[in-house]
């Protein structure tokens, strides 16, 4: 059920699927919405975080200093990127879950009524 | 060379042609043959892309470079592992939901132009090739070391095993092969690790003290600025690792090989506490490397430092262990490049001959063939020139790579999924600025001009200061398509982005398609 023009989709009665309007919905807004609070802070936060190393490490040298024994900030700073990542991981599989349940609802109360519910 | 080393390589062969054998049965379809049907678990795929993003140059690269430059090389681990941040919240679930074989599907769920589809085919298939050298050179030149054998015939072994796996197992072979490996990989890693850390009476702090009294360099080993003096040079590099691998084409189709959205989520997870680990050892192989086994005889062994890792097994583990790591070290090459093979394949059988020639109106079976005839033409082409790079660096070749697929494929996946207003002109303008950018600024890069004769390809000053050009061609790209849409006539169609949209955020599939 593929056409040509690839966006007159058919749904299960047979009418087409207004995409703009689903767009559109109260839900589709809502989750895009909350996606989007979640996404944008959290990439830029994980970003800067990153940039920060090679930045610090290249135009400071405050890291040389010692934390633990011969152990040095920078080393630190090392291993709390990869700690930053799996936290980063959890809390976006555990955010992602809600994001499906909504997903989920959205194509069943809107996408299968071919958008028209709104 | 031992017959402990011959024997556990055959086994290792041996293991990897029976998965083939196996997968060849199962592989009926073009849908088999390109992403094993969908039908890996969440679990699976994420060994297999821990596997397909674990190569040897992370493998033997990354453990010498530490063991050689000490805190230098741990950037390379940083980088790679922050990149799967990148993949997981921005690009893996999208791309799942809209595509079905290859990144320039997902482009086409916006756009039919066959010139956005060529140009991503071009992309593709230019990245693939320029990964594969870099690993089939590595592979080479490991080969030769170990069997003492000359380099052609390494590149010739690797080569048409790599052939055999894609041409008769697809996506199903290569999917096992790389799982087998990534756990035996693992499995190794640990042993390592652990016969490391047991001499150093399982002291971290120990280790440290330990390791900054073992090299030439004293403390500065511990210290960064050891390898990259330059800042930009630092920083540019550090953007190619972490944003190229969201556009890496082997590492983009492995998120077709699962079911949906949530499952692709669920391997790139998997994916990053495997890798995540992985790195973690990186730095005791590193150190143990410097404490053990000595620069001297790393450098001897390869200027480099690509032998550390085997050489650090022997020199903790004796004999076994030193065969075990070179095999599993000879596995991940292979299943690498075939990962490789199938990229590429794919671009030139399903984007150019079935979409763009027969526009998608091939049988299953003109498919199939098309992608086998498809693979081999890749496997043979960069066997020819993986033979003339032999004095390549393969680094290099890597970061390169990386560059393109994060100044030419990055921005055209942003903007598909999350622009409204982009069109086909901004699509070509992106995909082309960024990787002929790319491919401009290196040849004019310290890495292909050196001052000084055989640091490198030619002699002569370099008009780009910058040895990995994506702080340049990375904004370039993203730079191209904008403007390329601001500028064109064209009308962004805005019924097909609500469509583009809706799926890729709820991962609605119509049935039959």
């Amino acid at each position: 059920m593929n056409d040509e023009s690839g966006y007159n989709s058919i749904d299960e009665s047979g009418q087409a699927i207004d995409f703009e309007k689903v767009e559109q919905s109260k839900p589709f807004q809502k989750l895009m919405h909350e996606r989007k609070k979640f996404i944008v802070p959290y990439t830029i936060f994980f970003l800067v975080f990153y940039f920060l190393l090679p930045i610090l490490t290249s135009y400071t040298n405050f890291l040389n200093t010692p934390a633990f024994g011969d152990i040095s900030w920078v080393w630190v700073f090392a291993f709390a990127q990869f700690i930053m990542t799996w936290v980063l991981c959890t809390i976006y599989v555990k955010k992602a879950s809600s994001f499906d349940d909504q997903a989920n609802d959205i194509i069943e109360t809107q996408i299968k009524n071919g958008g028209k519910a709104s | 060379m031992s017959p402990t080393v011959i024997v556990l390589f055959l086994i290792i062969v041996a293991l990897t042609l029976v998965i083939t054998y196996w997968a060849s049965k199962q592989t009926q379809t073009t849908g088999d043959f390109y992403t094993a049907g969908g039908e890996l678990t969440g679990f699976q795929n994420g060994i297999a892309i821990s596997g397909d993003y674990l190569s040897a140059a992370s493998f033997l690269g990354i453990a010498g470079s530490i063991a050689l430059y000490g805190f230098d090389g741990f950037f390379y681990s940083i980088g790679f592992l922050i990149a799967y941040l990148v993949v997981l919240f921005l690009v893996a679930e999208p791309l799942r939901n809209l595509g079905k074989y290859t990144l320039a599907d997902m482009i086409n769920a916006r756009f039919d132009a066959k010139k956005v589809r060529g140009s991503a085919a071009l992309s593709t298939v230019t990245i693939s090739l320029f990964y594969m050298i870099a690993q089939l050179v590595g592979a080479g030149a490991l080969i030769q070391l170990l069997f003492d054998i000359p380099y052609w015939i390494a590149v010739l072994i690797v080569g048409v095993m790599m052939t055999i796996y894609v041409l008769f197992g697809g996506m199903i072979a290569t999917s096992w092969v790389q799982i087998v490996k990534a756990v035996l990989l693992m499995a190794g890693m640990l042993i390592i690790s652990f016969l490391v850390l047991l001499k150093f009476n399982f002291n971290i702090g120990e280790m440290f003290s330990e390791v900054k009294t073992a090299t030439s360099h004293g403390a500065a080993y511990l210290k960064p600025g050891l390898k990259y003096t330059q800042p930009l040079d630092t920083i540019s590099l550090m953007l190619a690792l972490v944003l190229g691998t969201a556009g890496l084409p082997h590492i983009l189709m492995r998120f077709f090989t699962v079911k949906d959205a949530k499952t692709a989520r669920s391997s790139v997870i998997t994916a990053t506490w495997t890798i995540g680990i992985f790195y973690v050892l990186t730095l005791f192989l590193g150190f143990g490397a410097a404490a053990f086994v000595g620069e001297t005889k790393i450098m001897e062994a390869n200027p480099g430092g690509n032998m550390a890792a085997p050489l650090l097994a022997e020199a903790i583990g004796g004999e076994i262990l030193f065969a075990f790591i070179s095999a599993v070290a000879f596995a991940t090459i292979l299943a690498v490049v075939a990962g490789l093979v199938l990229s590429g394949a794919s671009a030139f059988a399903h984007d150019l001959y079935g979409q763009i020639i027969k526009k998608g109106k091939a049988t299953d079976r003109q498919q199939m063939l098309a992608a086998r005839y498809a693979a081999l033409a890749v496997s043979v082409l960069s066997i020819v020139l993986a033979l003339f790079a032999q004095y390549l660096n393969v680094a290099f070749l890597v970061s390169l790579a990386f560059c393109i697929a994060a100044s030419a494929n990055l921005p055209v996946i942003l903007y598909t999924v999350y622009w409204k207003r982009f069109n086909t002109s901004g699509a070509v303008s992106a995909m082309l600025v960024g990787l002929f950018s790319a491919l401009v600024l290196v040849s004019m890069s310290p890495s292909v001009f050196s001052p000084t004769e055989g640091a490198a390809l030619f002699v002569g000053e370099p008009i780009f200061p910058l040895s990995n050009p994506a702080l340049v061609s990375v904004p370039l790209g993203f730079l191209a398509g904008y403007v390329g849409t601001i500028l064109s006539s064209s009308k962004a169609d805005a019924k097909r982005y609500a469509k583009v949209k809706v799926k890729a955020n709820t991962g609605f599939k119509e049935t039959g398609n």
